[in-house]
């Protein structure tokens, strides 16, 4: 009894090999595309754990620049990599952790003469849409944010331009602890305000310390889990 | 002939040697050495020619992010303001030294 010959497919459809690769691409490429379309976006907590969050401010003087920070930063971001433009929150720094290198000029720009940090205790920036928002490379966009700043009790409308770095799975790695999962929300940016638009000494010292204040940030923003 | 003691002396054709009184020379040096001093703290400390400073900002890079941050340390950085009051306070006190007399008034 002869035996019975095997069928061997790959002479029956010579591709079969590629047609199934095909095929799940396909049906990875399409349940991606599910699944960015209906992923929620991620809310990312601007309260570092590591304390890299600052918001740096210079003014221009007589003798050099004066530059400082403000390191308190507290706040939320809601942000989806598939629809950037949707990103909304809003990011407080409390008025009492600005400093400058020097004490007694820090006391001083803490009284209610400049700041008036004991009354006024948070600066903050609330926003709810991006516009123009521009794809710079894979992860990395720029836009503009436009939204309220609030300094001093004053609120004013105010154009914020930001990049912001997506870093998918970093949380973890930056914690050394890779067993945690989560994305990291990098956004940085710099803009200008005029002091005597905050009510902060309209008008005086302007041949000693510049009217403008321009403020320099880089936040990052964790979303354990995302 | 000696001179006996009733005889007023007489008076000698030459003006009286000047001299400075020593507190005078004390101060000069003691205005002179603060200038110094100063100055040579100022330069020590890192020459710096803006405020002075008594917490420097460090800047430290967070390697996941990039980004960049500043942590102070406490150190102390005269500046400008710090050299300005120093020269000046060295000063006056040297410029003291021309005030008032400066010759003892009974010179024997």
């Amino acid at each position: 009894m002869s035996p019975k010959p095997s069928l061997n497919y790959r002479y029956i459809i010579p591709n079969l090999d590629h047609a199934m690769n095909q095929i799940l691409r396909t049906i990875a490429f399409a349940g991606f595309t599910i699944v960015s379309a209906v992923a929620t976006p991620n809310t990312y907590d601007f309260k570092d754990p590591k304390g890299v969050n600052a918001i740096q401010f210079t003014l221009d003087s007589i003798l050099e620049p004066i530059v400082g920070n403000a390191n308190a930063v507290e706040g939320k971001v809601t942000f989806d990599p598939a629809d950037v433009a949707a990103t909304k929150g809003a990011l407080e720094v409390a008025s009492s952790s600005l400093k400058v290198p020097n004490d007694k000029m820090t006391e001083h720009l803490l009284s209610a003469d400049w700041i008036d940090a004991a009354k006024h205790q948070d600066i903050s920036f609330e926003f709810s849409k991006l516009d123009s928002v521009r794809t710079i490379s894979e992860g990395k966009w720029s836009a503009i944010a436009a939204g309220k700043f609030t300094l001093k009790g004053v609120s004013k409308e105010v154009l914020v331009p930001v990049t912001l770095n997506h870093l998918a799975g970093a949380y973890g790695k930056r914690l050394n602890k890779p067993e945690l999962h989560g994305d990291l929300l990098v956004v940085r940016g710099v803009f200008t305000i005029l002091r005597s638009e905050f009510g902060i000494q309209p008008g005086k010292n302007e041949d000693k310390v510049a009217p403008a204040i321009q403020l320099t940030f880089a936040l990052v923003g964790s979303a354990p889990g995302a | 002939m000696p001179l006996s003691p009733t005889t007023p002396k007489p008076e000698s054709p030459l003006p009286p040697e000047k001299t400075i009184a020593a507190w005078r020379i004390l101060l000069r040096g003691a205005g002179a050495f603060f200038v110094l001093y100063v100055f040579c703290v100022w330069a020590a400390k890192g020459y710096n020619r803006g405020w002075t400073q008594n917490q420097v900002p460090v800047k430290h890079i967070d390697p996941i992010t990039e980004i960049e941050f500043i942590k102070y340390e406490k150190r102390f950085v005269p500046g400008l303001d710090v050299l300005a009051a120093g020269v000046t306070s060295g000063l006056l006190i040297f410029s003291v030294t021309f005030l008032g007399r400066r010759c003892p008034p009974n010179r024997a």
